[in-house]
């Protein structure tokens, strides 16, 4: 890495290189049964330069053709966006662990058995599911060093267990699923399989939905699935710089429901997406985005902060080995005061939606989520009575949330990136066969 | 550095000696580029290139894999797949026969977007984005142009050993417009195998879009509920991927019992007008291909026939197990990932009716164009139009907002009543399933009629 930095200098005024290997160790299973027994490594090098005032940017997954990187980054630099950042001079960081050696040691049996054991619980309450579930292990390491003497370097575990089921009764089919990641090992598959037990004991019946305007809960896959893409995009500095989010202009003003809390946080304890830094060597720090409704923050990088005239917020990404952009670590959304039974009792007649099919593939800068409830229960006076389906949800984010009726008080984490209650509207619009 | 020629040349004589059922090596070499503008701003660009590649043994029934970037110590990473297929493994094997082969498939270097200097992209998209903002009241756009060249060697201890090169290029256009808190999007997403000049000469369609996204601020949301529907081309195309396209993928049913009975061939589906077919075998579209990840000759598969169900796309293992002919649709995105069942071209094939035919006789409906995307849980789908409009008394009437439909695969196919005469293929799409997307794929259809499909709105 030290070699590429030196003969980038030679080229250019400014130059970065990043560095991420990764081994990883996926179990799988197909059909109740073990199927496949992986092991991917897996390095990639990244030049970002800048070069005559302009960046350029070069990533290759050898290390050895240091020419080759320098000579296409600075092929790149001729048509680059002027830089207007400075890259982080020697800096210290955060003490945020995200590592345990314990990953690495969970030998491939055992985690054969951790899967075996969540499909055995989980076919013993309904023997007629099909279960795929994956259990896996991942040991990454990152590697950033610039020309203003900046380094960074960190280590992370991440050790995941996920489980999807397939019911079927003549042409009807039920989806059930539930996955859980931590930068610990997971030593058992309880948690897992009482989110899988749960729904599967709520889908057991079948109830039909009218088409009208019904209040809802969302529960944490429910949020997941439909509520979140339109946020991430409208607290991304980018979008915001462009003009293209909805709350870009209304930073310091009431936009939601005062009960909202939410932040961006890369610095909780062995969780998947923290990190002392970000993918520019920027410090990790917690950003609120809403305080009690009111939009605090936007998140940004090296490039769109400059541009913006604001600091980065320690949230340059650099996906698919791309040139670093904003992107959130972790959404969080504060817990409230309700209990789930409290909100399904509150409802004369409703839905709770736990996934919702394609919600985010419409206009989501405008807000608007629109998709098929592939798993939700009808609410009939303070009860779930059973599954709908063939029923659409629709609606927009920001008319949603700026009324909740309430939230949860039960937070948990849904993948490794959003960690949410469920969260209960008055008024929604369902459509149904 | 080291060329894939020489370490595939290296493992061929090898493969054999190892106690494994099956062994096969994908090693890969691949260039990309990227060219992204943000608003008026050209704002990344950016070159990669990869070289990587993965082993893939079956013993007992049972698989083993590894990937890499590091092409050293090869003989132990084989050896590594084939201790994990052995721990895996507790029956038979069974892959369905193909004969082994050994064949070149080159794509001429003319045809290489990557030789082409970067110069002369950003030059069209400059136009493109020049007219875009040449729009009043837009607010922002966005560009992703992308094209990529690779070359993967396969060789499996059968002696087969294919060295194939591809190349694929994407566009995708979005012109955003906003009004107060209020935000509309329009996009067009064009893609080519290897010719550049596909998503050349756009310039009129790349205003259209912008126009269209002025004009969504002041269009109607449509209000939710069962209408008729009038797909376009397009959108039929993203339909009959995500309706019909993955439930015919055989890792989906071969294991599972219950979906086999439901699956069984002659299962009426819809209509006798109805054809849908998937064939990497029609040439230069992006799902095309002389042989699949498993070195298996592509073919052009019925999957339904006269409203039939009539075949279904297999790997060797899913079509050994199903007792049914091997198709060649294995496929991987990258060396990264195991070749999986996955679709290539999919198409309805055309019938007699024009588009005045469809529309004529609707007194109420909704005409769904273009796509945002789709999504499929095999019994219910999704899927998103970019642009729509009501349709009133047999005429194409006001915009609506864009809408998202939605259908059961056991009754929405037989809801088709109407196929058009004017085939389109897209190939502006890329299918994901599992961890494994985008990969490049084409879709295509005439305009059909949807009798009772949901609508979601307000």
């Amino acid at each position: 890495m030290e070699s590429i930095l030196a003969e980038a200098k030679k080229v250019a005024e400014e130059a970065e290189v990043f560095m991420v290997s990764s081994e990883e160790t996926p179990v799988q299973f197909e059909a109740n049964r073990l199927k496949h027994i992986q092991s991917k490594q897996s390095t990639s090098v990244a030049l970002r330069i800048v070069r005559q005032g302009k960046i350029g940017y070069a990533a290759a997954t050898q290390l050895d053709d240091r020419q080759e990187l320098v000579n296409m980054a600075v092929e790149t630099a001729e048509f680059g966006m002027t830089a207007r950042f400075e890259l982080p001079s020697f800096t210290s960081y955060p003490q945020i662990e995200v590592f345990d050696p314990a990953v690495e040691s969970v030998s491939t049996e055992e985690m054969v058995k951790l899967g075996e054991e969540l499909i055995s619980t989980i076919k013993a309450h309904t023997p007629d599911l099909v279960c795929d579930a994956a259990v896996s292990k991942e040991v990454i390491s990152v590697r950033i060093i610039n020309s203003r003497g900046g380094q960074a370097n960190y280590k992370q575990s991440i050790f995941s267990l996920g489980i999807e089921g397939q019911l079927i009764r003549d042409t009807d089919m039920l989806f059930v699923g539930e996955g859980q990641n931590s930068c610990h090992p997971i030593p058992e598959s309880k948690t897992v399989a009482e989110v899988v037990l749960q729904q599967l004991d709520l889908a057991k019946d079948r109830a039909s939905a009218p088409t009208k305007l019904l209040p809802v809960v969302f529960t944490h896959h429910g949020v997941a699935s439909s509520l979140i893409a339109p946020l991430i995009a409208a607290f991304n500095g980018k979008v915001v710089l462009e003009g293209a989010s909805p709350i870009g202009s209304k930073l310091g003003q009431l936009v939601f429901d005062e009960k909202l809390q939410l932040w961006d946080d890369p610095t909780i304890a062995y969780r998947p997406a923290s990190r002392p830094c970000d993918d520019e060597g920027i410090p990790s720090q917690r950003t609120p985005l809403i305080e009690q409704g009111v939009v605090a923050n936007f998140l940004y990088d090296l490039q769109t902060a400059a541009l913006a005239h604001t600091q980065s917020t320690g949230n340059g990404h650099r996906s698919r080995g791309g040139l670093p952009a904003p992107s959130p670590s972790a959404f969080i959304i504060a817990p409230g005061k309700a209990t789930f039974d409290q909100m399904v009792a509150d409802i004369k007649e409703g839905l709770v939606v736990e996934q919702l099919m394609g919600a985010t593939q419409g206009n989501i800068l405008g807000g608007d989520f629109s998709g098929n409830v592939l798993l939700g229960y009808k609410v009939e006076n303070g009860k779930i009575v059973g599954r709908v389906k063939d029923t659409m949800v629709s609606g927009n984010i920001y008319q949603l949330l700026k009324q909740i009726t309430a939230i949860g008080s039960d937070a948990r984490w849904v993948g490794g990136f959003l960690n949410t209650p469920p969260l209960y509207f008055p008024s929604v619009s369902v459509a149904s066969k | 550095m080291m060329h894939i020629e020489v370490v595939g040349r290296q493992l061929v004589e090898t493969l054999k000696s190892y106690s494994a059922d099956y062994i096969e090596v994908h090693l890969e070499e691949s260039q990309t580029s990227h060219i992204a503008y943000r608003g008026k701003e050209l704002e990344s660009i950016d070159r990669t290139t990869a070289i990587g590649g993965n082993v893939r043994a079956l013993v007992r029934g049972g698989w083993g894999f590894v990937s890499f970037n590091n092409l050293d110590e090869l003989p132990g990473r084989v050896e590594l797949a084939v201790r994990q297929a052995q721990f895996v493994g507790n029956e038979e094997s069974k892959l369905a026969p193909v004969e082994p082969v050994v064949d070149t498939v080159l794509t001429p270097a003319s045809t290489n977007p990557l030789t082409m200097p970067l110069a002369e992209k950003k030059q069209l998209l400059d136009e493109y984005n020049d007219i875009i903002w040449r729009t009043p009241r837009l607010q922002t756009s966005s560009i992703n142009y992308g094209d990529g060249h690779k070359k993967v060697i396969f060789l499996n201890s059968l002696g087969s050993y294919i060295e194939q090169e591809r190349t694929d290029i994407t566009l995708r256009l979005t012109a955003i417009a906003a009004e107060g808190s209020e935000v509309q999007q329009a996009g067009l997403s064009l893609g080519s195998r290897d010719d550049f000049s596909l998503i050349q000469g756009r310039h009129r369609q790349v205003e259209q879009l912008a126009q269209r996204a002025v004009e969504l601020l002041s269009a109607p949301q449509v209000s939710g509920g069962e209408y008729t529907v009038v797909l376009d081309p397009v959108l039929a195309g993203v339909f009959v991927h995500e309706a019909f396209g993955h439930l015919s993928e055989a890792d989906f049913v071969y294991e599972n019992d219950r979906l086999r009975q439901i699956m069984t061939l002659g299962k009426e589906f819809g209509s006798v007008e109805l054809n849908i077919v998937d064939s990497a075998a029609m040439p230069g579209l992006r799902g095309s291909y002389k042989y699949d990840d498993e070195g298996v000759p592509a073919t052009k598969t019925y999957l339904i026939r006269e409203g039939k169900l009539v075949g279904r796309l297999h790997s060797r293992e899913t079509a050994a197990k199903m007792n049914e002919e091997p198709t060649g649709n294995a496929r991987a995105i990258n060396y990264r990932y195991p070749p999986i069942v996955r679709m290539t071209n999919t198409y309805i094939e055309p019938k007699a009716a024009s588009l005045d035919d469809i529309i004529g006789d609707i007194k109420e409906g909704v005409y769904a164009k273009n796509w945002y995307g789709g999504m499929t849980s095999m019994e219910m789908f999704t899927f998103s139009a970019g642009e729509a409009y009501m349709i009133r008394n047999g005429k194409v009437a006001e915009m609506l907002r864009p809408v998202v439909l939605t259908g059961n695969v056991f009754t929405t196919l037989k809801n088709i009543d109407a196929i058009g005469n004017d085939l389109e293929m897209n190939q502006g799409g890329g299918c994901g399933k599992g961890e494994q997307m985008p990969l490049p794929v084409a879709n295509g259809s005439p305009h059909i009629r949807i009798r009772h499909c949901l609508v979601g709105g307000r």
